[in-house]
């Protein structure tokens, strides 16, 4: 889908290229992670892409075609792009950012509204609630989506992100990366991505490029690049505990079926039953769920004793300060349960079901499998 | 409702209630016959009308070209020119507007036409520095992401440069305005007519009820049309 062949790039003024003879080919409907460590070149070669660089020597194919040979702008209308720090536009509502590209392609007004309209509720933004609004009503996690929404909205065949999901707190991070795979998946665009986060590189990638000084190091799948770097400086990168790297790798929806961990109880189950579940579990605690299947909370087993009101499932229970879902990596779930300093975590799935729990072992047993 | 006719109509009427107060008080109880002669509604309609002439023709003009200047300064071929642009101007506002206004009376004579060159010259400085600034001021990869996605220069000025520097521009103009209209007092002295023939009589003759209307009027005229334009741009910027 995109096939650069010995591009280089020397900005005037310097002797050193910051891209040298790079050649990199990237299949259609993959995510080609560009990382390494800042100045490698990364940001310089996807500005290639669409050309806000020019190459000073080399060529790039875009499904077959000479990118060099098309007219920039007709280039850029068909590529998404999100930047680094977003670059909305402050002057102009949400759906008018959102509405760029359909504008600039003159497409009729009612087709551009619907499209909006589409892809704010693809991204998890509530048309209605936010359309109107101006972007410095909006948090950060929020920008991004809406970043994310203006870059898909005319259905470009491939997108370029430079750190779309950098400027926001690791866990809207993390949750803004699961809903962008989700979405990657069901889309199947060709995309480069732009990191410096080694981890967000493993977690969303279907290959990574290594670059160091303007030079392409390795490019392999995540797993290859764990388990074989190239050389000293990619191990290096991926650091000493690959293991744990391979928890970015492992979906909790994955190994959720093999850990058989034993019903959830309804809200109004007796204390005897309770007590049953409690003498079974392996977390000294039981889930309990509402009739719609909606987590309720946990009961432990010290819980029992308190004292309360009633005498079903539903008094005894106590909240639970975090769950994750199920397209979450294994590393998400680790991140929560050192958070709430629980041995477990429980699972919710995209309608807010509980789906399972994982504990502190299954992700030992799942580090020891693969090593 | 209420709310938009008060800030509409119901302040500017004030501001304009005040000056026709004192202008009607004046003409009608002169304090002698000089005062009654020198200060009659004629006159001060006259002077009025000068004035608004100046500063209307002067400001016409020099937004034009100051907002026009201000954007090819800005484009990337011109640009280093424009940083230079910038110093020059902010030391070409340092010259007193009376200076200004001599100057070109040595050069250009007296009258009318060379008091609004001059005005016009000395309007233009802070309207294209500011459009310049308010261009330049756009952050960098708001204009990346409009370049990324495929938007052309000249959509990209008219899209997202000059909305987002507005504000800008339109502090430059409301500098200019209260500048010119100080400024337009000056004429007098080359001939210009204006508000400054009320304030120099009501000097040359010691009578300060003359000066007091020259004075008022020209105050309230600054005042109100900084006013207006800052409502104005209250309601086209949304965003802010």
């Amino acid at each position: 889908m995109i096939k650069l062949e010995g591009l280089t790039k020397v900005f005037p003024g310097h002797n050193i290229p910051a891209v040298k003879e790079l050649n990199l080919e990237i299949k259609e409907g993959d995510v080609c992670v560009l990382v390494g460590p800042s100045g490698c070149g990364k940001t310089t070669t996807m500005k290639m892409i669409n050309r806000l660089y020019e190459p000073t020597g080399g060529k790039i194919y875009i499904r077959g075609e000479n990118a060099l040979q098309m007219d920039p702008i007709k280039l850029r209308l068909d590529i998404g792009y999100v930047i680094q720090e977003i670059g909305l536009f402050p002057h102009m509502t949400i759906e008018e950012n959102i509405a760029t590209v359909p504008n600039e392609k003159q497409w009729p007004k009612d087709k551009t509204k619907e499209k909006v309209k589409e892809v704010m509720t693809l991204v998890g933004l509530d048309p209605d609630v936010f359309k109107d609004r101006y972007p410095t009503a909006l948090s950060g996690g929020q920008r991004q989506r809406v970043g994310v929404a203006r870059a898909m909205v005319s259905d470009p065949p491939i997108m370029l992100m430079d750190e779309p999901f950098g400027a926001v707190d690791p866990i809207t991070r993390a949750r803004l990366q699961n809903e962008f795979l989700r979405i990657q998946e069901r889309m199947g665009k060709t995309i480069v991505f732009v990191t410096h986060d080694i981890d967000e590189a493993i977690k969303m990638s279907d290959t990574i490029a290594v670059m160091r000084e303007g030079e392409l190091i390795q490019h392999d799948t995540p797993s290859d690049l764990l388990s074989a770097p190239a050389d000293e400086f990619v191990s290096n990168l991926v650091g000493r505990n690959r293991s744990i790297k391979r928890l970015h790798l492992i979906r909790i929806n994955e190994i959720l079926e093999d850990v058989d961990r034993g019903k959830p109880i309804p809200e109004d189950a007796k204390k005897d039953d309770i007590e049953k579940s409690l003498a079974d579990s392996d977390i000294r605690s039981v889930i309990v769920v509402d009739k719609d299947n909606k987590l309720k909370g946990v009961i432990g087993v010290n819980d029992l004793k308190r004292k309360t009101g009633g005498e079903v499932a539903g008094d005894y229970c106590q909240d639970v300060s975090d769950t994750v879902t199920s397209d979450a990596t294994l590393n998400d779930a680790l991140s929560v349960m050192l958070e709430i300093g629980e041995g477990y975590v429980a699972v919710v799935n995209e309608d807010d079901q509980y789906a399972g729990t994982i504990t502190l072992g299954d992700l030992l047993n799942v580090v020891k499998e693969d090593s | 409702m209420l709310r938009t006719l008060w800030v509409w109509i119901g302040i500017p009427l004030i501001m304009i209630g005040i000056a026709a107060v004192i202008v009607i008080y004046s003409v009608n109880n002169p304090t002698d016959s000089i005062v009654a002669r020198m200060l009659t509604y004629e006159r001060v309609f006259r002077v009025i009308r000068e004035h608004m002439g100046l500063l209307l023709v002067s400001m016409t003009g020099a937004t034009i070209v100051g907002v026009a200047g201000g954007i090819m300064l800005s484009r990337p071929s011109l640009y280093r020119i424009g940083r230079v642009m910038e110093t020059v101007v902010n030391i070409g506002q340092t010259v007193p507007s009376l200076a200004v206004l001599a100057l070109f009376y040595t050069i250009l004579g007296l009258g009318f036409n060379v008091a609004v060159f001059a005005l016009f010259l000395y309007s233009i400085l802070p309207i294209l520095r500011n459009t310049f600034a308010g261009i330049d001021g756009v952050e960098h990869n708001i204009i990346e992401a409009a370049r990324g996605m495929g938007m052309r220069p000249i959509r990209i000025l008219t899209k997202i440069e000059l909305p987002i520097a507005f504000p800008i521009i339109v502090a430059g103009l409301r500098t200019a305005i209260v500048i010119n209209v100080g400024a337009a007092t000056l004429a007098t002295f080359i001939g210009g007519g204006g508000l400054g023939d009320l304030i120099v009589t009501g000097l040359s003759v010691h009578r300060d009820m003359i000066i007091v209307n020259g004075a008022v009027i020209a105050a309230v005229t600054a005042i109100l049309l900084d006013y207006l334009i800052g409502k104005v741009e209250e309601r086209v910027v949304r965003w802010a």
